[in-house]
């Protein structure tokens, strides 16, 4: 592990964060030591809640009102840790800056991007508004935002979020900091423009030569930027140190099981022999988007054209970014919203059936959301709200059936029955997406729809997510439909991918097939912007 | 941005033509008639009074005649006031109520608003919940009680200020008025300044402008400010044409000679002229207003715009 | 663990929403001080009419606007000239008048003989009661009068007419509240069926119900208020239509809204992929997550219903006498400003107080049950 020497640009040192809420004291960060050295990046890495965020925004001083700091942060010799709003405006923005991870919404609605680029110019720089706007100019042509002349007088809702980001990081190097904070700047993006963003960042700091503190939970990223890493689990760094080395060889505990959080393994293939359970033949799917009073109706194709089979105990991976039609595809193979095309199921056609017919399908296929918080309703119990499709299915059964089928749904997906008659606002993230589970396989289902079920948890939840819906796979032979963006999971899980891009298939095949050789330009650029790398590839494989 | 202005202005007058059609007849059918008096009047002169405001005609036809001169902007004759013709009655009403309630308009902005602003800085302090305790006492209690007991106050017991009458406008005349006209509006913008306030400060845009060590006014004004005025500008809308066109309980407690106590009056004497006039005027201020919130809604924020 | 748990075992309790939210409620000291005032105010309009010594109609002509008071009246020096006022309408002359704690002894002469029912001349005042006449002289011209004097309380003094404002302010909440509540419900209930069509069948139907919702937005509602008042007469079930026709606008926009969003929420789509029909989905799932806005904006509703009557009263357009309630008596007292400042102050107490615990309470709720920290 490095020590602080003359080439530290700010260190933080033994920084303690509390929060005064309601039901207490929340001691968010315990006592961090944190440095960073001119020219360096330095990962600082955790999942939710490992108080990784709130350390960088108490050194900043821009906590929340019921925040209390204790320790030190030391710029230039001096302790900025407490010091007046005022004082602190003489660094904040000028010296360190920051990149949100919010894009959508980290700019000002109400101003133009020149403005609020040129903002920062002036009051630090002393610029007139005049000069600031023309070097604003130049940031936008930087960070290469397209069309700068134009985007310069725009709003910050008439840009794509991966734009947004652009102009934050273009903010961020007006006044040539020594030191670039970037809390999580990518997590809100698409892998694609993730990847893009990542290779402005790494390029602009060997050219300026700033020193920069990137939060983040991603390993993948850390290892692909961060000279030294920090690992944060509840409030304290555990594990410190090169990058390369806290790689090869982890420490402690906690590190250890965050890199072996990425899902790894290989679904055994199913016997040619399994019967055909479902097919979907030329599935499209449109909306209607509302473009105002009399004007002509647009419409989207969110499903175009789309058909493959599924053997029983086969997964079939979707993948695609945000927007390409892959959660729509999941609920028009449920009959869920009003398709066009064929699916059949166990040899029915189901398409075109209507709510009443659907109900006898609906117990034997079944749907997993991705947001463990909204998908379940909130004033049930969690028994009430696994034995709520039994009601439908098996109306003969007495309420303690019921109770007992719950508790062994619940038992399956390893939760303690007793815990039944809570809320799900008393359970974790995870645990909710475990009665999530535990709702569907109460019905006895043969075919599960996954939506995203575990984008919303953290990577080690993740993992043991990934491991229950295997092991239900293997005990009822299920088959899945596994819509993700995620690679790493959907590779560990499927038996065939297909890639959708705005509505359409652009590549399918063997799971194998589509990660080691992709075809279309499309899959290879999510691949590599995914870091797959080489590496990672043997140690699945 | 003209077109829209002149589309709204159009679709305002089905909603006028409704509003005149309801009152009409709902003031028609209703038993009763601006000349019962106590003692009744000779059936000749009770003939002519009804010649004279087409009383003897069919319904229908008095409809159609009252749209015509409606159309005109001629608000007919009042049966009540008989000397002067509803257009020469708002004349003199109109302007005082306005000035009043513009003024009460004014106060609550810039009382409220500061309040507003204050007590979202100092949230969960001291200054933050005596504001907001102030502002629920003042959105609570009535004006008809707040009116009577300022006046007993500071006109019974203490003789600082007239007890009423409007005296041309004199100052001291309209500070009770106004004061009380404005005190539930400034409750209620304080209330609305102080929410969205404390929503702006939170949020992530203000988050980056501290961030970039902006000074506290650009934080405060430029980018908090801006934001949480919306809700009040739209909530100010109605607000402004409520005010504008006179407040009954006011006019009547201070005896002020505006256009709210017409329309009681008017309903009382079944002076139909006089209650269909007020009734338009109140819903073309409405329509106004409603329009002038939204070009200044758009004014405001970019991301509304009507072309 | 076996499956046989679940037949013995005393699961864990959790605690839903509604626990928190109850919590959180009894936890807010300003919203539990503004229940207890509420419940005391209902009360006292409810018990207090039937309590006090007073009818809220009573004229008592001795006591018109006497000043509220915790002391008896009639006052000492009141008793003598009291009693002289009635001696002369009763057509006799006071030649000794003595006082003897609460019993006034007098001897009176008369030019007439004296009719021995004229202690009703003091029974009938409102100072004196049980006047006997003793020791009539044999020409029947003179006599004792002996009368006790009749104490009375006025709390909160009394009106215009003689009447005491106690027992009218009590009886002026019970129809405040009365109108309070019920106007609500009317209006409540059209609005959450008019709402919860319309969010629930959505789309076409949707647009249609929403745009006459709008159009009744832009009309000057209050003038119609005042308008159906003047002219069909003030009667009490044409309030309740009125009130109830201006304040379901607001209630059907938020059902609406919620109905909508809920509509959206994940939980409801994953009881249709279950094949749940409509009927469960309502009622497991829309109902009870709508309900909390809804009390909320009913807790609002019935301060702002009461002031809409008040208002309406102020205006004459009310309540009619002798029956009464907090505007018509607000409006008495600020006609009465000068000189008997209790007619305005106590009905305005009562009014405020009601309007200040209900809005409170419904803030409070509106915290318990939609917690920003969560």
């Amino acid at each position: 592990m490095t020590q602080e020497n003359s080439r530290t640009v700010l260190s933080i040192r033994d920084l303690k964060v509390d929060f005064e809420t309601g039901t207490g004291t929340v001691n968010a960060v315990r006592g961090v030591d944190i440095h960073v050295e001119a020219g360096e990046t330095v990962a600082i890495v955790g999942e939710s809640g490992s108080g990784k965020s709130q350390t960088m925004m108490a050194a900043m001083g821009l906590l929340a009102s019921n925040g209390r700091t204790e320790g030190e942060v030391i710029y230039e010799g001096r302790n900025i840790l407490g010091l007046s709003t005022r004082q602190l405006n003489d660094i904040r923005g000028a010296k360190v800056t920051m990149i949100f991870q919010e894009p959508m919404t980290s700019l000002d609605p109400l101003y133009t991007i020149g403005r609020q680029l040129a903002e920062p110019m002036v009051v630090h720089g002393g610029l007139s508004w005049k000069a600031a706007k023309a070097k604003a100019l130049e940031l936008l042509k930087l960070v290469n935002i397209p069309e700068p002349e134009r985007k310069i007088k725009a709003y910050p809702y008439e840009m794509s979020g991966g734009q947004r980001q652009r102009v934050m990081i273009a903010m961020a190097l007006a006044n040539d900091p020594d030191v670039l904070i970037a809390d999580e700047p990518t997590t809100a993006l698409d892998v694609t423009t993730q990847a893009q963003i990542l290779d402005l960042l790494r390029g602009l700091q060997k050219r300026l030569g700033m020193a920069v503190m990137f939060i983040t939970h991603d390993l993948g990223i850390v290892r692909r930027i961060s000279d030294r890493v920090y690992v944060m689990k509840t409030g304290e760094v555990v594990e410190s140190g090169e990058t390369a080395k806290i790689f090869a060889q982890p420490e402690h505990l906690y590190t250890k099981m965050l890199l072996d959080a990425e899902p790894t393994g290989h679904k055994p293939p199913v016997p040619d022999s399994a019967p055909v359970l479902l097919e979907a033949q030329k599935v499209e799917v449109e909306f209607e988007l509302d473009s105002g009073f009399l004007q002509p109706k647009h419409i989207l194709r969110a499903v175009d054209d789309i058909s493959f089979s599924l053997r029983k105990g086969q997964t079939l991976g979707i993948v695609g970014e945000s927007g390409s039609g892959k959660s729509t595809l999941g609920r028009a193979i449920l009959n869920l919203l009003p398709a066009g095309g064929r699916v059949v199921f166990h040899g029915q056609q189901i398409s075109g059936l209507d709510k009443a017919a659907m109900r006898a399908l609906r117990k034997d296929m079944q749907l997993i959301f991705q947001d463990p918080f909204g998908s379940l309703s909130p004033r049930l119990t969690v028994g009430q709200i696994i034995s709520e499709g039994l009601l439908v299915h098996e109306p003969s059964l007495t309420g303690k059936d019921r109770d007992v089928r719950a508790c062994q749904a619940l038992e399956e997906v390893s939760l303690d029955p007793v815990m039944r008659n809570r809320y799900p606002h008393e359970f974790s993230g995870g645990q909710r997406q475990r009665i999530a589970i535990a709702r569907t396989m109460v019905l006895k289902p043969e075919f599960v729809v996954l939506d995203e079920p575990t984008s919303a948890l953290d990577r080690t939840i993740q993992k043991q997510v990934v491991e229950l819906l295997r092991d239900l796979q293997k005990t009822h032979e299920l088959t899945y439909l596994f819509i993700s963006h995620d690679l790493a999971v959907v590779r560990a899980l499927s038996d065939t991918v297909m890639v959708m891009q705005r509505g359409k298939v652009v590549e399918a095949g063997t799971a194998d097939a589509i990660f080691e050789a992709p075809k279309c330009d499309y899959t290879k650029e999510l691949i590599g912007a995914a870091m797959l790398t080489q590496q990672q590839m043997m140690e699945t494989a | 941005m003209h077109r829209y202005v002149l589309g709204r202005l159009l679709s305002a007058i089905p909603t006028l033509f409704l509003i005149v059609t309801i009152s009409f007849f709902l003031i028609r059918i209703a038993p009763g008639g601006p000349f019962d008096l106590e003692r009744p009047l000779e059936a000749k002169v009770m003939e002519n009074l009804n010649k004279i405001y087409h009383l003897d005609e069919p319904l229908w036809n008095q409809y159609l005649l009252y749209l015509k001169s409606i159309v005109q902007l001629d608000f007919g004759p009042s049966f009540y006031f008989r000397d002067f013709s509803i257009n020469e009655l708002f004349a003199q009403s109109l302007p005082i109520s306005i000035q009043l309630g513009l003024s009460a308009l004014c106060l609550a902005l810039v009382v409220g608003g500061t309040l507003g602003v204050v007590a979202a800085l100092r949230q969960n302090q001291a200054t933050d919940y005596s504001v907001m305790a102030a502002a629920t006492l003042g959105v609570t209690i009535p004006n008809f009680v707040v009116a009577p007991i300022l006046t007993l106050i500071l006109g019974v017991w203490l003789g600082w200020l007239p007890v009423g009458g409007w005296n041309g406008g004199a100052f001291v005349n309209v500070i009770l008025p106004v004061v009380t006209l404005a005190l539930p509006q400034v409750a209620v913008v304080a209330r609305l300044t102080r929410g969205s306030m404390i929503e702006a400060l939170r949020s992530n845009h203000v988050r980056t402008a501290r961030a970039y060590g902006l000074t506290s006014y650009m934080v405060i004004v430029v980018h908090a400010l801006r934001g949480a005025i919306l809700p009040v500008v739209s909530y100010l809308g109605p607000a402004a044409a409520a005010l504008l066109t006179g407040s009954v309980v006011i006019e009547t407690i201070f005896g002020i000679p505006g256009i709210g106590r017409y329309f009681v009056q008017g309903a009382l004497n079944r002076d139909y002229t006089l209650v269909m006039g007020t009734v338009v005027v109140v819903a073309c201020f409405v329509i106004m207003f409603n329009l002038v919130v939204d070009l200044l809604y758009a004014l405001l924020d970019p991301r509304v715009s009507y072309d | 663990m076996t499956i046989t748990a679940a037949d013995n075992d005393a699961p864990a309790r959790g605690r839903s929403l509604f626990d928190d939210a109850r919590d959180r409620l009894l936890a807010n000291r300003a919203a539990v001080a503004s229940m207890i005032v509420l419940v005391a105010i209902a009360l006292v309009s409810v018990l207090g009419p039937a309590l006090s010594p007073h009818q809220f109609d009573t004229v008592y002509r001795d006591y018109v606007k006497v000043p509220a008071s915790l002391d008896a009246y009639p006052r000492p020096e009141q008793v003598e000239p009291g009693f002289m006022s009635v001696a002369k309408r009763a057509r006799m002359t006071v030649d000794g008048y003595e006082r003897d704690g609460d019993t006034v002894i007098a001897n009176v002469t008369s030019k007439r003989e004296i009719d021995p029912r004229s202690t009703r001349y003091f029974d009938r005042s409102d100072l004196f009661k049980d006047a006997q006449l003793t020791d009539m002289s044999a020409d029947k011209k003179s006599a004792t009068i002996r009368a006790d004097i009749n104490y009375m309380h006025f709390y909160f003094g009394t009106d215009a007419n003689g009447r005491d404002m106690m027992t009218r302010t009590f009886i002026a909440g019970r129809v405040s509240l009365t109108i309070g509540l019920l106007a609500t419900v009317v209006a409540i209930s059209i609005g959450v069926i008019y709402g919860a069509t319309s969010g629930y069948l959505g789309g076409r139907v949707d647009q249609m119900m929403m745009r006459v919702v709008d159009i009744l937005y832009s009309l000057p509602f209050i003038f119609f208020v005042i308008m159906l008042v003047v002219f069909f007469g003030r009667n009490f079930i044409l309030m309740f239509i009125a009130v109830g026709a201006v304040e379901w606008l607001d209630m059907a926009r938020i059902v609406r809204g919620q109905t909508l969003t809920i509509k959206r929420q994940e939980y409801v789509q994953a009881a249709e992929a279950m094949g749940v029909g409509d009927g469960g989905i309502l009622k497991r799932h829309i109902i009870p997550n709508t309900l909390g806005p809804v009390v909320v904006y009913m807790t609002l509703l019935v301060p702002k219903v009461i002031l809409l009557e008040s208002f309406l009263s102020f205006l004459g357009l009310g309540i009619q006498e002798p029956m009464t309630s907090w505007g018509v008596l607000i409006s008495e007292g600020a006609r009465n400003l000068q000189g008997a400042a209790w007619m305005l102050i106590f009905p305005s107490i009562f009014l405020t107080s009601t309007l200040f615990a209900l809005n409170f309470i419904g803030d409070g709720l509106r915290d318990a049950l939609d917690p920003k920290d969560r």
